[in-house]
C-alpha cells in the first residue's frame, strides 16, 4: 500500500511538472494544483499510513498521527486562497492584454526601459 | 527626562508638521520648533549629571541572545553633539520658517527634518552598535529627502542619489566593521568595546574592522576620496545645507572617530590612514573652494577642507590633537551655519549666489554684512574670534607630526591649507560685500526680515564671545574630550588663550594670513591658471562607475532573467531534485522498519482512477473543460484517499474545497480560450517530460522512503494526544490543535486567506474600472447560452435546500471540538450554500438579498479570533490561551463551553467572507451590458402577473 501512495505522490508531481512547463497559463494552473494535491498527500503521509484509527478520542489505543492532518488542512484552505489569486492575475493578464502567454520575454531592445 | 524620549521625541514629533500643514505655516513651523525645543531642555536636564562626570544610561532589553539591546548613554562626547544638533536645530527650523517660498510643502520639510534630527540624536546617545548602524542608515535616508526637497530640480534629485549611493555604500562597509568588533570583543555595547582596546588591536581583525569603519565615516563626512558628494547636495535648501553640513550629517563620521578613538587610535594604521585622508582633504578642498563661484559651493569645499582638518587632529593619536579637534568641531559648527545662512539671505535677496555678479552689497545689506564678516573671518583664522583659536591650536599639533622622516612636511601642508582657507575666506567677504556697488543685480538687494538674519545673529555671539575669552568654553571642551579620551590618554594641560607668546604657530598663522591676502590679490591671473589647467571631475567619474556597474547588472540579470516563467521552473525543479540526489547520495540510509502494508482491489482501482486522470491531463490538457472534469476526479480520489487514511476532517475539507475551486474555475473558463494551442515544439516537450519525470521519481523515493521508516526522533504528535482532551477539552485532535495548541498558527492562517480574498476583490475592481471593463460589457459569449437562464428546478431545489445545508454547516461547526468537523468545514459547506443561491437565482438578485458586505464579515471573523486572544491577557495568560467549562441546563444533558469555539467562529467566518468574495469578484466580471440583469429568481414563474404567459 505504501507503494501505491508513494507512486501517487510521484505520479502527480510528474503531471503536475509538466503541465506548470506550459506556455499558457490555463494548464500552469490546472498544474499548480496538481502540485498541491501532491504536496498536501506527501505532507500528510509524513504521519505514515495508518488504516482505521481516526485522531478522535475514544476507548480505542492507537491513533493515528494528527498533527501532519492539522497541518494539511490549513493548508487545503490557503491552497484554494492561492489558487484564486493566480487566476485572478491569469485572468488580468488575459483582458488586459489579450494574451495568456506565460513565458514574458524581454527583448534586448526592450530592455533599457524595462530593467 | 528619559534618554529614549529624548531620542523618540524628533521621530514622534514627525507627525505633526504633516497634520499642522493645513493649520497654517507659522502652526507648522512652530510645532517643530517646540518639539525641538522639548527635547533639548529634556537634554539639558542631563547637566548636572554630565557636568558631574556620570555616565547616564537608559536599557532595555530586546534580544539579549543576540546582543542586540536598545541601550543608550549620554557622557559628555554624546551631550555635545546632540546639544549642537538640537540647538542649531532649532535656529535651522527659525530660520527655514522664514526661508521657505509659499510654493514649498512645509509640512513635507519639516517631517524630514524632524526624522533627520531624531536619527542624529540616535547616533549620538546610541550606546549599542547595532542601534547606532540603524539610526546612521537612518540619517542616510532622510538626508536624502531633504537634497531632494526640491523634487522639481535634477541637481537635486542627482545629488540626493549621489549622497545617499556614497554614504550608504559607506553605512555598508560599516556594518561590517562594527559587527567585526563585536566578534572581537565578544559585545555589541559600546561601552564594553570601549574598554577593550589592548583586545581589539591586537586581533588580527583590527586592520579589517578599522578600514571598513574608516570608510564609514569617510563617506559621511567627505573626506577625500569621497569628498565629492558633498558640493552636489548643495542643491538642497539652505537650511538643509546648513544643517547637515554645519552641525549634523557630516559630523557624524567624525562623531564616529572621536566615539572610537580610545580603541582604534593610536596605532600605525589608524595614524597613516587618518591623517593622509585628512591632509589630503584639507589642502584639495581650501584650494578647490577658492576658484568656487557659487558662494554654497564656495562653502561646500571649505567645509570638505574642515572636516579634513578635523580628521587629520583626530588621526595623529595624540591627546592634543583630539582636544584642538573637539575646540574647532565647536567653532566649525557655529561660523559655518551662520555662513550658510548668510548664503541664504543674499540669494533670497539678489536671486544669485554667484560671486561674479555680486559686490558691493554692504552699503546694501549691513545686517548681512557683519554676520557674514565676522563669520568668515573667524573661518580665516583671525584672532579675537573662534576660528583662530581652534586653527592655531591645529597648527601647533602639526609641528609635532611627522610624516615620512620629513618633519617639515605636516606643517608646510597644513600652513598651505591655513593659506587657501584664509584667501578663500577673503574672497568671500571682498567679492561679495565690498568694492562698488553695482547697478546689474538680479533683484533688488535688501536686507531680510530679523526671521532670517536673527539666527545667524544668535551664532555670531559664541563666535566672537569664544574669540575673546576662551576661557569660557575651555571647561566643557575639556570635559568633551575627556570622553573622547576614555582612560586611553592624559588630559593635556594646554589651556586656551589668545595670546600664546612668540612661537612657530603664530608665524605659521600670519604666513597665512598674509598669503591669503596677496592670494587675492592675485586672483584674476590665478583663475585664468586654475580654468586652463585640466583636472578630473569628480562626478564625471562617479557617474561613469555608476553607469558600469549598472551596465554590468543588467547584462547579468538579463542573461539569467530573460522573463521566461517555464524556464525559472524547469531550472528550479532541476537544482531542487539535483541537490536532494546528492543529500541521498551522501547521506546513510537506514533499513526499513515498517512493514508495508496489504492492499486490496479497492485501493488498486483508486489508485488506477487516480493515475488515469493525472495522465489524462497530461494528453487532454488543451481541451480546458475536460481537464477541469480530470481535475475533479483526481481531487475526489485524493478526499477518498484521506477518508481510508484516518483522517475524517481533511476528507471533509478537500471535497468542499475542491467545490469551490472548480466553481471558480468555471467562471474563469468562461472568459479564456476553450483550447490551448499546441506551441511548444517536440524537443521542448521532451525536455519538460525528462524534467518531470525525474521529479516525480525523486518525490516517489522519497516518500517511499520514509513511508516504510519510522521518524527520527520522537515526533511531539504523543503530546498533543495526551493533552487535547485533558488540556483542550475536546476529543477531536486534529481541531484542537487547529484552534487551541496551534491556534496562532491559525489566525495567521485566516488573515492570509482573508488577504488574498481582498486581493482579489482589488483587483477585479482595477480591471472593471479600467479599458477591460468595456470589453467585458460587450462580449460576445463563443458558445451559445442556455435559453432558460434560472431553470426554476434549480431556483427551486436551491430554496428548499438552503435552511437544510446552513442547519448542516451548524452542526458541523457545533461539533467540530468533538467530532470531524469545525470552522473551516462549516465555512465552506456554509459558502457552497450561498453560491448555489448565485448560480440558480442570478447575480443582481443574490447580491440585493446580501444585507452584509463580505469584507465585513472576513473583518469580524479576524476580529472575533483576535479578540478571543487578546481575552486571555485579561487573565495573565499568554495570547490566546483557551479555557473551557461543562455547563448543565437542566432539559438537556451536560455540555461543553470552551473559549476555543469563539476562536472557531472566527475561523467560520474569516472562511465565509473569503470564499464569498472570492467567487463574489468572478462573477461581477461576467455581467455583460446587453443582457439585462433579472430581478426575478426565475424567468418563468407562475405566481407573478408580468410572466410572459405561453401561447395559448
Amino acid at each position: 500500500m505504501e507503494l501505491l501512495v508513494a507512486s501517487a505522490i510521484g505520479i502527480l508531481t510528474a503531471s503536475g511538472l509538466y503541465l506548470v512547463l506550459r506556455l499558457r497559463t490555463f494548464p500552469v494552473i490546472m498544474g499548480t494544483s496538481l502540485l498541491t494535491y501532491a504536496v498536501n498527500v506527501f505532507l500528510f503521509a509524513s504521519g505514515r499510513l495508518t488504516v482505521g484509527a481516526p485522531p478522535i478520542l475514544t476507548d480505542a489505543t492507537r491513533y493515528t498521527d494528527p498533527l501532519p492532518q492539522a497541518l494539511v488542512l490549513t493548508a487545503i484552505v490557503i491552497s484554494f486562497g492561492m489558487t484564486a489569486v493566480v487566476v485572478m492575475i491569469a485572468l488580468g493578464a488575459y483582458l488586459g492584454g489579450n494574451d495568456d502567454q506565460v513565458d514574458d520575454l524581454i527583448p534586448a531592445s526592450d530592455a533599457e526601459d524595462r530593467t | 527626562m528619559s534618554l529614549f524620549l529624548i531620542v523618540a521625541l524628533p521621530f514622534l514629533g514627525a507627525l505633526l508638521p504633516g497634520l499642522m500643514n493645513s493649520a497654517g505655516r507659522q502652526a507648522c513651523a512652530g510645532v517643530t520648533f517646540m518639539v525641538t525645543l522639548v527635547a533639548l531642555v529634556g537634554l539639558l536636564t542631563h547637566l548636572p549629571a554630565v557636568l558631574a562626570g556620570e555616565l547616564v544610561t537608559a536599557r532595555v532589553e530586546w534580544i539579549p541572545q543576540l546582543g542586540l539591546n536598545l541601550t543608550l548613554m549620554l557622557d559628555g562626547l554624546g551631550f555635545f553633539f546632540a546639544c549642537l544638533i538640537l540647538g542649531i536645530g532649532l535656529l535651522i527650523i527659525a530660520y527655514a520658517r522664514s526661508y521657505l517660498a509659499r510654493g514649498d510643502h512645509m509640512g513635507e520639510f519639516f517631517t524630514y527634518l524632524l526624522l533627520f534630527q531624531g536619527a542624529m540624536v540616535g547616533i549620538v546617545l546610541s550606546d549599542n552598535v547595532l542601534i547606532l548602524l540603524i539610526f546612521w542608515e537612518l540619517t542616510s535616508l532622510s538626508s536624502f529627502l531633504l537634497i531632494g526637497y526640491w523634487k522639481h530640480l535634477p541637481e537635486g534629485r542627482q545629488g540626493a542619489r549621489m549622497a545617499l549611493t556614497v554614504t550608504g555604500m559607506g553605512g555598508l562597509a560599516m556594518i561590517g566593521g562594527m559587527l567585526l568588533l563585536g566578534q572581537i570583543t565578544g559585545s555589541y555595547d559600546l561601552s564594553v568595546i570601549l574598554e577593550n582596546r589592548e583586545l581589539i588591536q591586537a586581533s588580527p581583525l583590527y586592520l579589517p574592522a578599522l578600514i571598513l569603519i574608516l570608510l564609514g565615516c569617510f563617506t559621511k563626512s567627505a573626506q577625500f576620496p569621497f569628498h565629492f558628494w558633498l558640493p552636489h547636495a548643495m542643491a538642497a535648501p539652505t537650511p538643509v545645507s546648513a544643517y547637515l553640513h554645519s552641525a549634523t550629517m557630516v559630523k557624524a563620521g567624525i562623531f564616529l572617530m572621536a566615539r572610537m578613538w580610545p580603541v582604534l587610535s593610536g596605532t600605525p594604521e589608524w595614524f597613516a590612514i587618518v591623517t593622509t585622508a585628512g591632509l589630503i582633504t584639507m589642502v584639495l578642498g581650501a584650494v578647490i573652494a577658492l576658484f568656487k563661484h557659487d558662494l554654497k559651493a564656495l562653502l561646500a569645499f571649505s567645509t570638505v577642507s574642515h572636516l579634513g582638518l578635523i580628521t587629520m587632529l583626530l588621526g595623529t593619536g595624540t591627546a592634543f590633537g583630539a582636544l584642538a579637534a573637539v575646540f574647532h568641531i565647536l567653532n566649525h559648527a557655529t561660523f559655518k551655519a551662520a555662513l550658510f545662512m548668510s548664503a541664504g539671505i543674499v540669494d533670497h535677496a539678489v536671486h544669485t549666489r554667484d560671486i561674479r555678479r555680486l559686490g558691493g552689497l554692504r552699503h546694501l545689506m549691513p545686517v548681512t554684512f557683519v554676520i557674514a564678516t565676522l563669520a568668515a573671518l573667524s573661518m580665516a583664522g583671525i584672532p579675537l574670534l573662534n576660528g583662530f583659536l581652534s586653527k592655531e591650536m591645529m597648527l601647533e599639533e602639526s609641528l609635532h607630526t611627522t610624516f615620512f622622516d620629513m618633519p617639515w612636511l605636516v606643517p608646510a601642508l597644513a600652513t598651505f591649507g591655513a593659506l587657501f582657507s584664509a584667501a578663500y575666506s577673503f574672497r568671500l567677504i571682498g567679492h561679495t560685500f565690498l568694492g562698488k556697488v553695482r547697478d546689474d543685480y538680479p533683484d533688488h538687494p535688501h536686507d531680510p526680515k530679523p526671521g532670517l538674519w536673527l539666527p545667524p545673529a544668535l551664532l555670531i555671539i559664541p563666535v566672537v564671545v569664544i574669540g575673546l575669552a576662551p576661557f569660557l568654553a575651555e571647561p566643557f571642551v575639556k570635559l568633551v574630550t575627556a570622553s573622547v579620551l576614555g582612560g586611553a590618554a592624559e588630559m593635556p594641560s594646554a589651556h586656551f588663550k589668545i595670546w600664546h607668546g612668540l612661537g612657530p604657530a603664530l608665524y605659521m598663522s600670519i604666513v597665512a594670513v598674509i598669503g591669503g591676502l596677496i592670494l587675492l590679490a592675485l586672483f584674476t591671473p590665478l583663475l585664468r591658471i586654475w580654468d586652463a589647467a585640466p583636472r578630473p571631475e569628480a562626478k564625471s567619474i562617479f557617474d561613469r562607475i555608476i553607469a558600469a556597474s549598472v551596465g554590468l547588472s543588467r547584462a547579468v540579470a538579463l542573461r539569467l532573467h530573460n522573463g521566461a516563467f517555464s524556464r525559472y521552473a524547469a531550472i528550479m525543479a532541476v537544482t531542487v531534485v539535483a541537490v536532494g540526489y546528492y543529500a541521498w547520495a551522501t547521506g546513510t540510509v537506514g533499513a526499513a522498519t515498517r512493514a508495508m502494508q496489504p492492499t486490496n482491489a479497492v485501493q488498486i482501482a483508486g489508485w488506477l482512477m487516480l493515475v488515469a486522470a493525472a495522465c489524462g491531463l497530461v494528453f487532454l490538457h488543451r481541451n480546458r473543460l475536460l481537464s477541469l472534469i480530470l481535475i475533479g476526479i483526481v481531487g475526489l480520489i485524493v478526499s477518498a484517499g484521506f477518508v481510508f487514511f484516518s483522517a475524517p476532517d481533511l476528507a471533509m475539507t478537500q471535497l468542499t474545497v475542491e467545490v469551490v475551486t472548480i466553481i471558480l474555475l468555471l467562471l474563469a473558463l468562461n472568459f479564456l480560450p476553450n483550447r490551448t494551442p499546441i506551441e511548444s515544439t517536440v524537443l521542448r516537450r521532451t525536455r519538460d517530460v525528462a524534467v518531470s519525470l525525474a521529479a516525480g521519481a525523486a518525490t516517489m523515493a522519497l516518500s517511499y522512503h520514509y513511508l516504510l521508516r519510522d521518524t527520527v526522533a520522537p515526533s511531539i504528535s504523543e503530546f498533543h494526544l495526551a493533552n487535547s482532551y485533558k488540556g483542550g477539552g475536546g476529543t477531536n485532535v486534529v481541531n484542537v490543535i487547529l484552534v487551541d495548541f496551534r491556534g496562532f498558527d491559525t489566525y495567521g492562517e485566516i488573515i492570509v486567506l482573508g488577504i488574498a480574498a481582498l486581493l482579489i476583490y482589488a483587483l477585479t475592481e482595477t480591471l472593471l474600472s479600467g479599458p477591460v471593463r468595456a470589453r467585458l460589457l460587450n462580449r460576445k459569449p463563443d458558445q451559445p447560452r442556455a435559453g432558460d437562464r434560472h431553470p426554476m428546478m434549480m431556483v427551486v431545489m436551491t430554496r428548499v435546500i438552503m435552511p437544510v445545508v446552513l442547519l448542516v454547516g451548524f452542526y458541523i461547526f457545533l461539533r467540530g471540538h468533538n467530532e470531524p468537523g469545525g470552522g473551516f468545514i462549516a465555512g465552506l459547506i456554509v459558502s457552497i450554500a450561498v453560491v448555489m443561491q448565485y448560480m440558480a437565482s442570478g447575480f443582481a438578485w443574490a447580491s440585493a438579498r446580501l444585507r452584509y458586505p463580505y469584507h465585513g464579515i472576513i473583518g469580524t471573523g479576524v476580529l472575533i479570533a483576535g479578540l478571543t486572544g487578546i481575552g486571555s491577557w485579561f487573565f495573565n495568560k499568554p495570547f490566546l490561551t483557551s479555557d473551557f467549562t461543562y455547563v448543565r441546563i437542566p432539559p438537556f444533558y451536560k455540555f461543553e463551553l470552551a473559549t476555543a469555539a469563539l476562536f472557531d467562529l472566527g475561523v467560520f467566518l474569516a472562511v465565509v467572507g473569503a470564499v464569498m468574495l472570492t467567487l463574489e469578484s468572478f462573477s461581477r466580471l461576467a455581467r455583460r451590458a446587453h443582457v439585462p440583469e433579472a430581478d426575478h429568481p426565475m424567468d418563468i414563474d407562475p405566481s407573478r402577473e408580468d410572466t410572459p404567459k405561453a401561447e395559448a
